[in-house]
């Protein structure tokens, strides 16, 4: 995500019945600090219509952002459809896939079981966020590619995220150990002998 | 394995080299259909949801919109009694790959075909709210029996029958005799990336961002639904997050999509909840599959009846091909009948392995209870009816290495430390077996066109217009135009975009298609800069010799007496002032070959039971695969392992159970259907026999998607009652099966 991109501008753009709700964006500011540019986005990820509007303020891939958030909106869909972020996919919606798997504060959780009003103050990460853009790969993201640990590619990020996790939580000592605590992420391609290698090569090399 | 004859030196094809969209899609970037936005300059999308029938099969008496309408945000909700009527123009095979029947249409009736069946959609600004909108929609009924149980239901017209020879006599006269009914469930395709589509209209023009797996078919469905040109609708489609099969057909959910962006006049996403891809996309049907089966003492087999029931909708006719159990054995006598049973279900479609996995479960499992029966090894009985030529054509075999395949296999497993005796090997608790099958899968080939660009600076460009549901298409595409130019195989950036226009081809689906009158747009790029080779001379006019004669390597074009002397293809290009150069090639295969052309597989499981809990896992498999030339071994591995992971689903796990008193799917979640997992799966290897298969295609490939399933599930089956002695004759083979 970047900080110098409205997040959303979606005026209505005309009068019609079916116009569009304010999903304004609200303030951009960006600050350079050794090199580093910072920046703030609000955005009204909220629909006026919504029930409960909160507002929380969290960090994306490392940089702030303060959302007006519907309490229904999961951490999945804020990502996906408000946050422009749609490298984290959703695969079932309910908690059994692993497709959605983010990192949350440094763990790695279930993004459509995750609540965007709870997450004041959290640090979130995400696929996109995982290695800069257009440089060097994370060792796993490395090792995905590698190893071919993908096929239709939709699991991945999720799988990656989880390996991520793994890795850090030291639950490598073993092709086992590995298969069972990357478990709770669903591959329908079938590459899970090669997921398991790939996690083992990047646990090697963090 | 042996290279195709032409001069030109083959360098990239055979090599594992990386999937070029590799770093697409482990950092994100890959976009899948419902990952576009205003990125992709798609402004002011508004969310729809389905509201899925709650009753089996009924007529709708009311719809009240009411409250959903009130709710702030709901921009509209569609149903039959305010959707506008579509023309919904025929659209038969091979312009779709709808069944026979009348398709579903998006609400245009009043009638409800089956628990789940879309009966209306809500529209809103954001998907909480459209969620929302769509569970205050109330929808009454009149209901109806449902009849959903294969078991309790009548086939439908006249049965598919083969036969030769005299199969009644046969059996009769037959030394052995087996009868068996093996039963499959019903299997859903559960790709990770749900069915999703954006819908924009632009006047009268209709662009859709859809998950399909033919880029041709969102394209001529919708445009006979709404009764405009195909030339008016757009389907652009980049990468899909798995199919199996359930791509092939645009279904009803797309066009509701397309009617609510026309009504609203908003671009429209519709992404499906896991829950609704069990009654919206269709499924591996359940089927009934009786054996009778008739041999010699020395395992010859004399005569085999197959009589198949499969399920299919009550609107339309899904039959899936089970001619395996004509071709596999040299039998004389065979006789088949397959009955579709039409039940208040919505309509299946092919997956993976379609219904030659299923036959080769049944096949396969009655060949090894005949083994079991005549104390023979189940591989010396598929030796002794291994056939000579195709024994239900005649014709001879393009390329069958399935004696290679047995031999290869049951060296690498170690087959010969098994000891025969069912329940005979225990490791602790858990009793061990190894089982063995056989499968094969029809060569399918299709008309096929490819556009190819070189250009100036001797990149080549290669377009058609197929996807890549996790093949590696783009990858193994570029290989083989690496090859064909002779240019250096260079994953350079990797332009990746599915474009509606006529299909090139694809080996996932039978039958033919025409050939595309256009170029396509899926993309595969060899970067070819051209290299002198050190100290050779430069200055050959290469375009002036005689084509045949003239050798590329590198992009470095000499004719073939004389390598010292050439030029690079942009030096070619300079010379004349062609800023490129552009062809497009089209394939038609012979309408008769005269050979029969298959992939065969053998497949070899281990397995460890419970014996006191009945739980099976797998402890390891080996599948060894005749399917032609192999492009690239790291994604045929890819290929190999997924299938055969598929069928360890297939065999001890998948199965979607409907409640039979209202027709409700009750498992229709992660949670309740299940699919295997890393902690499933320790030990997969394949193995692939050398070979190209030169009747097969000018590439000599004969396909290796389908039949990485075709044969797992008995295998596994056979594994297990080596371990047990005990034969369950279902699928999934489920602890409780094994128990009591």
């Amino acid at each position: 995500m970047s900080s110098s991109q409205p997040v959303s501008g979606d005026p209505p753009p005309d009068a019609s019945p079916w116009h569009v709700s304010r999903r304004t964006f609200l303030v951009v500011t960006g600050v350079a600090a050794g090199g580093v540019a910072v920046g703030l986005a609000v955005v009204d990820a909220a629909a006026p219509d919504a029930g409960t509007v909160a507002r929380v303020a969290l960090a994306v891939n490392g940089e702030p952002v303060v959302v007006e958030v519907d309490s229904r909106t999961s951490l999945l869909d804020l990502l996906r459809e408000h946050l422009e972020l749609p490298g984290t996919k959703k695969g079932c919606d309910a908690g059994a896939c692993g497709a959605c798997t983010v990192h949350v504060d440094g763990r790695r959780v279930l993004s459509c079981l995750t609540l965007a009003v709870r997450l004041e103050g959290a640090d979130v990460v995400t696929i996109e966020g995982l290695a800069p853009a257009g440089g060097a790969l994370h060792p796993l993201q490395a090792a995905f590619i590698e190893q071919d640990a993908l096929q239709c590619g939709y699991c991945t990020p999720g799988q990656i995220m989880s390996g991520v996790g793994c890795i850090q939580e030291r639950h490598t000592g073993s092709a086992e150990e590995i298969r069972e605590w990357m478990s709770g992420n669903l591959c329908r391609c079938g590459c899970y002998v090669k997921i398991v290698r790939a996690v083992e090569q990047a646990a090697g090399e963090v | 394995m042996t290279r195709s004859q032409s001069m030109q030196p083959q360098s990239a094809v055979g090599a594992p080299v990386a999937r070029v969209d590799g770093r697409l899609k482990v950092t994100g970037s890959a976009r899948y259909a419902a990952d576009h936005g205003p990125a992709d300059g798609i402004e002011g999308v508004v969310h729809a949801v389905l509201v899925e029938a709650t009753i089996g099969r009924a007529r709708i008496t009311g719809v009240d919109t009411r409250a959903a309408e009130e709710l702030p945000g709901v921009l509209a909700v569609f149903h039959h009694g305010n959707a506008p009527r579509l023309p919904y123009r025929d659209n038969p095979f091979p312009d779709s790959i709808n069944p026979p029947g009348e398709r579903l249409r998006a609400f245009q009736d009043d009638r409800v075909r089956f628990f789940g069946q879309p009966v209306a959609v809500v529209v809103a600004t954001t998907p909480e709210t459209a969620r929302h909108g769509a569970r205050l929609v109330e929808v009454r009924y009149a209901a109806e029996r449902v009849g959903t149980d294969l078991a309790a239901g009548t086939p439908g017209g006249e049965p598919e029958t083969y036969g030769r020879g005299d199969v009644e006599a046969g059996l009769r006269s037959a030394e052995v005799r087996l009868e068996m009914t093996y039963r499959t469930g019903r299997n859903h395709h559960n790709a990770m990336e749900p069915h999703a589509i954006i819908a924009r209209w632009e006047g009268d023009r209709l662009t859709v961002w859809e998950k399909t797996q033919w880029v041709a078919d969102p394209r001529n469905e919708l445009a006979a639904a709404f009764g405009i040109p195909q030339e008016s609708v757009r389907c652009l489609s980049t990468v899909v997050g798995g199919a199996f099969g359930n791509g092939g057909r645009t279904w009803v959910h797309s066009v509701i999509a397309a009617l609510a962006a026309r009504e609203v006049r908003r671009p429209v996403k519709l992404v499906m909840t896991r829950k609704q891809l069990y009654s919206g996309v269709g499924y591996r049907p359940a089927y009934e599959y009786a054996v009778r089966l008739g041999s010699d003492r020395s395992g010859r087999v004399t005569a085999m009846a197959h009589d198949v029931r499969g399920e299919t909708s009550r609107y339309e006719s899904h039959a899936d091909d089970m001619a395996l159990g004509r071709m596999l054995y040299t039998t004389p006598h065979v006789a088949q009948t397959v009955s579709l049973v039409p039940l208040d279900v919505n309509t299946p479609t092919w997956m993976r392995g379609p219904g030659w996995s299923t036959a080769a479960y049944a096949l396969e499992c009655s060949m090894d209870e005949l083994a079991h029966e005549l104390g023979i090894d189940p591989i010396e009985l598929r030796l002794r009816n291994e056939p000579e030529s195709d024994p239900a054509t005649g014709s001879p075999f393009s390329t069958r290495r399935l004696r290679d395949c047995y031999a290869i296999g049951a060296r690498e497993f170690g087959w010969d430390r098994r000891n025969p005796t069912p329940g005979a090997t225990r490791d602790g608790d858990r009793l061990i077996g190894t089982g063995f099958a056989a499968g094969a899968y029809a060569t399918e080939r299709m008309n096929a066109q490819a556009y190819a660009r070189l250009d100036a600076d001797g990149r080549v460009v290669v377009q058609s217009a197929t996807s890549d549901i996790g093949p590696g298409t783009a990858t193994s595409m570029s290989q083989v135009a690496a090859d064909a130019s002779a240019c250096r195989w260079t994953p350079c950036a990797s332009t990746w975009a599915t474009r509606c226009c006529r299909p090139p081809r694809s080996r996932r689906w039978p039958g033919r298609w025409r050939a595309s009158a256009r170029p396509c747009r899926t993309r595969a790029t060899c970067c070819a800069p051209g290299r002198r080779p050190r100290g050779h001379r430069p200055g050959l006019t290469a375009s002036r010799r005689r084509p045949g004669r003239v050798v590329v390597r590198d992009g470095w074009l000499s004719v073939g007496t004389d390598p010292g002397r050439g030029e690079t293809y942009p030096q070619l290009m300079g010379r004349n002032n062609r800023s490129h150069l552009e062809v497009i090639g089209s394939y038609e295969p012979p309408e008769e070959s005269g050979f029969s052309m298959y992939s065969y597989s053998a497949i070899f499981a281990e397995v460890a039971v419970d014996a006191r809990l009945g739980l099976v896992r797998v402890r390891r498999m080996l599948g060894v695969f005749d399917a032609g030339r192999i492009i690239n071994p790291t994604l045929a591995d890819s290929q190999a392992h997924g299938g055969m992971i598929g069928g360890i689903g297939q065999a001890l796990l998948e199965h979607t159970i409907t409640d039979h008193r209202d027709g409700r799917i009750v498992n229709a979640d992660f949670a309740g259907y299940l699919l295997p997992v890393s902690a499933d799966v320790p030990d997969v290897r394949a193995i692939y026999v050398d070979g190209e298969d030169r009747e097969a295609d000018p590439i000599g490939v004969k396909g290796l998607g389908e039949i990485v399933i075709v044969g797992v599930a008995p295998a596994i089956a056979n594994a297990v009652f080596h371990a047990t002695g005990r034969r369950v004759r279902e699928l999934p083979i489920t602890p409780e099966s094994l128990l009591g």
